[in-house]
């Protein structure tokens, strides 16, 4: 099944509640085996905040793509490819730190897109945006307390949050791309500005990243095709383990 | 969960409604303060239970031993007196 949106609204709102389902399955990835107890619960509230964000997103994007698909079509029945969320969701979990600041990444710019999306002129879109806002100043602050005590923690600490921002940096040139679907949903006010996003995403990120103590990596490659589908090795086992009950078992339910 | 230096044991008092007072819901493991808070939000919030949050280093609190226990409590048991029902109301006090 592919993707038949005609109005890019639509394309836009499944970018956007693909990145929610896989950044949600990540971190759900994480459930039993998290450091302490504490941050298993932590990191799962925040794996379903963002289900249920991204649940939300779906029946929009069923709505405005005209196939009135149910949200487990959209998360269980689509191929690799038919998924259009960014690549820095889908990277796996690695140590502890790596998922850290993955989360401040990738928080910080939907903070931003949620703020911009409030005032969306898709009342349905402004409302799921609105709820979302809360939730995300929570996953921020979540993702921001650890990056301050582990960047300015131990030297080992140190070593392994600046090896994590090393590797995942490249992957953001991504969140800031624009392309014919933004451009044209930016001038009817239902997209965030990439542009401002980036400005706004600069100047969050580098605060938090200086008082941590860590070095802001110089921009080097920019891997880039998730919005259309192209997505890094990992996530064709991750998209097998998040369907396969669901596909050997049509229907089934609790 | 063992006890480890890194992460100290907390104890979390929340208030679940405006005017009640905070009451001990638990413990938990923080590195800190502002950790253990967030920590608490987490574990014990996650039904609206709650409108305030105090989490205190566990290692703080001074607590009565079980040893204690008669010395402590036990003299207050034949003290009918400390109780105001032990009291005759006269009649000319009607409410009361």
């Amino acid at each position: 099944m592919t993707a038949v949106a005609v109005d890019p609204a639509g394309v836009y709102t499944l970018r956007l509640a693909d990145d929610c389902l896989v950044l949600s399955h990540r971190l759900g990835q994480w459930s039993s085996r998290a450091p302490t107890l504490e941050e298993d619960v932590a990191l799962t509230n925040i794996a379903l905040d963002l289900l249920g964000q991204g649940r939300a997103m779906y029946a929009r994007t069923a709505e405005l793509d005209g196939t009135w698909r149910s949200e487990d079509a959209y998360a269980y029945l689509r191929d690799e490819r038919d998924f259009v969320n960014c690549l820095l969701v889908e990277q796996e979990n690695g140590d502890f730190a790596a998922t850290i600041v993955r989360q401040l990444l990738y928080s910080t710019y939907q903070l931003e897109v949620w703020r911009a999306l409030s005032d969306s002129p898709d009342a349905q879109v402004a409302a799921i945006a609105a709820k979302a806002v809360k939730e995300v100043i929570y996953h921020l602050d979540h993702a921001t307390q650890w990056t301050l005590r582990l960047g300015d923690g131990t030297e080992e600490s140190h070593r392994r949050m600046q090896t994590a921002l090393d590797h995942l940096w490249p992957y953001t040139a991504e969140l800031f791309e624009s392309d014919e679907v933004t451009r044209d949903l930016v001038e009817r006010g239902q997209a965030a500005d990439p542009e401002r996003l980036r400005a706004a995403w600069d100047v969050s990120v580098d605060r938090v990243l200086h008082d941590a103590t860590l070095e802001r990596p110089s921009a080097s490659w920019a891997p880039t095709g998730g919005r259309r589908g192209l997505h890094t090795e990992s996530f064709g086992y991750m998209v097998a383990e998040m369907q396969h009950l669901h596909r050997a078992h049509p229907g089934a339910s609790w | 969960m063992s006890e480890s230096p890194h992460e100290p044991l907390w104890e979390v008092f929340i208030r679940s409604r405006r005017g009640l007072s905070h009451n001990h819901v638990g413990s938990l493991h923080a590195a800190d303060a502002q950790m253990a808070l967030r920590n608490a939000r987490d574990v014990f919030t996650r039904r609206m239970e709650g409108v305030s949050i105090w989490v205190v280093p566990s290692a703080s609190l001074t607590a009565s031993s079980p040893e204690e226990r008669d010395p402590f409590f036990d003299p207050a048991a034949d003290k009918a007196y400390r109780y105001p029902t032990f009291y005759d109301i006269p009649k000319e006090v009607r409410q009361l």
